[in-house]
């Protein structure tokens, strides 16, 4: 089976093709350099992603402080994420690092506060 | 009258840069005057990360980006006004503000930093049919609506641009629940980067549209629906290829433009092409003592840039202030063939330091040369990969070439294939 990509790891963006039987990589094709066939591969056995969304804060001087994952996600695993993220609440004062879910889907990733908000 | 050696215009990453870099350099008394309620910009509400690779070397989201800035300022006895909307500067340097605490305040000014950023092109700047209805907003707009007040804005959006801030929102509102029918780009490339074309659109199944535009909203109270076409090569839609897509908001990143009715005010001379002040290599405008730094002077697609330009105009104030500023010799630089600005715009010979030449491309280009030539001398030709106009390069013009031009000497950088 072959699988189409765009490298995101420079502006080139280069067009890769990659051949995959049984989740085996057979060949990696169409990069210009190393980065590329790390990319490739790394897409396609285990795609993750950075998530930052908003989470609902009380007593702030904003009704949301923005968070992000320690460390990238697992792609699908994204909106399942979010839906128990926009089920927390958290109360001010908040500063950047404080953690709202501890490792969120058994993910290791924690959800982490990114802005401060001393509260009103 | 209030007196300050240095006053800043702007609290964003611009405004905040070159404070610290004069505190930095031992000016006295400096102001920051911010507009917003807190310091920080527009990255307050840039919250996804991809900020301070360059910078510090790590991947931050926006605020946390500015909260070291903040913190910094804090540190120092630099003095902040927030909620304080400058109205005028003065042929004098004489800085008028107001705020609701302080009524109308003048500031005599040494020297002035001009930070106050860009401004998203709207809607009134498109030709686009129909009445005002609700629900059509600049994406930036929108992105204050999801991450500062924390509501979303509509539920089937389509996007109008598929510039780095349109594609963010595509991912955000998607997240939050949108249904996201269709980025269309009127030119036959996408603005924005790759890499959140793969994470923000393909990643969720959105479809990009290029040489694609909306001529027409619908609705009169909210917008029911848009009307897309492909456009010709002249840009110009295609008579047969209207289509109308059902929505509810339409978010526009058609294109930024640096905010300078405070430069006009002053009758600062203006690039025709960056939009922002001509400055030389300290980044001070053609008015003695009055500086320009950020998206105000170039609109940049990183942050870090802009940091490390508002230093240099940080330093620039702060040798203009203790009178260090030498007079000097001014030549202009000229983007040629491809090149389509240059900033600075002039430099000086007599520089005993590395200048560097930020400049952006008009089209793609793949494997081409950026040709630094003066007098018909090449004073450097290098080989890029890649060169796009949505990536700001620069070339580097050291002393040992200033030393052999004259006043009557012109930088050229081009592109030859």
């Amino acid at each position: 089976m072959k699988k189409n990509l765009i490298c995101v790891s420079c502006p080139l963006g280069c067009p890769i093709e990659v051949e995959i039987e049984n989740g085996e990589i057979l060949s990696v094709a169409g990069n210009t350099c190393k980065r590329g066939d790390k990319y490739a591969r790394d897409e396609l056995t285990n795609p993750v992603r950075s998530l930052t969304t908003t989470v609902k804060l009380f007593d702030g001087n904003l009704p949301v402080v923005p968070v992000k994952s320690s460390k990238p996600v697992p792609k699908d695993k994204m909106f399942e994420c979010m839906k128990l993220i926009n089920e927390a609440t958290i109360k001010a004062p908040v500063k950047i690092g404080d953690v709202v879910i501890s490792d969120i889907l058994g993910t290791g990733a924690d959800i982490v506060v990114t802005n401060n908000d001393s509260g009103k | 009258m209030l007196n300050y050696d240095l006053v800043v215009v702007g609290g964003g990453p611009a405004g905040m840069a070159a404070a610290l870099k004069a505190k930095e350099e031992g000016v006295e008394k400096i102001v920051i005057l911010e507009r917003a309620e807190t310091l920080g910009g527009i990255l307050e509400q840039c919250i996804h990360t991809g900020f301070g690779l360059h910078y510090f070397g790590e991947e931050l989201s926006g605020p946390e980006y500015a909260g070291r800035f903040i913190a910094e300022v804090e540190k120092t006895d630099i003095d902040v006004y927030l909620d304080t909307m400058v109205l005028d500067v003065s042929k004098d340097n004489v800085v008028t503000a107001v705020n609701n605490k302080d009524g109308l305040i003048k500031i005599q000014a040494v020297a002035v930093v001009l930070a106050m950023g860009c401004r998203e092109r709207p809607r009134g700047a498109l030709s686009i049919a129909g009445s005002r209805p609700a629900g059509v907003m600049t994406a930036g707009t929108a992105q204050k609506y999801v991450n500062i007040d924390g509501y979303m804005p509509g539920k089937k959006v389509v996007i109008l641009g598929s510039g780095d801030i349109g594609l963010i929102m595509a991912r955000r509102m998607t997240l939050e629940g949108a249904e996201v029918k269709v980025v269309c780009e009127l030119m036959p490339y996408s603005g924005g980067l790759k890499r959140n074309i793969v994470q923000c659109l393909d990643d969720f199944g959105i479809p990009l549209r290029l040489s694609c535009t909306v001529i027409a909203t619908h609705g009169k109270d909210r917008l029911e629906g848009v009307t897309i076409a492909n456009v010709d090569e002249h840009l110009k839609p295609i008579p047969g290829t209207e289509q109308y897509i059902e929505c509810d908001t339409l978010l526009l990143s058609v294109g930024l433009i640096p905010e300078n009715e405070l430069s006009n005010g002053v009758g600062i001379e203006l690039d025709r092409v960056t939009g922002g002040p001509t400055v030389d290599e300290y980044r001070e405008t053609l008015h003695k003592g009055i500086f320009a730094c950020g998206n105000v002077l170039q609109v940049h697609d990183l942050v870090d840039y802009v940091t490390e330009e508002s230093k240099i105009a940080g330093k620039g104030a702060a040798d203009y202030i203790f009178g260090k500023k030498q007079e000097g010799t001014y030549i202009n630089t000229k983007g040629v063939n491809g090149v389509r600005y240059i900033v600075p715009q002039r430099v000086n010979i007599k520089n005993e330091e590395d200048v560097k030449l930020y400049f952006r491309v008009g089209q793609v280009y793949k494997g081409a040369k950026v040709v630094v030539e003066c007098d018909g001398n090449i004073l450097s030709s290098k080989k890029k990969v890649m060169l796009a106009p949505g990536e700001m390069e620069n070339v580097t013009i050291t002393p040992e070439m200033l030393k052999n031009m004259n006043e009557n000497s012109e930088i050229t950088v081009r592109i030859e294939e």
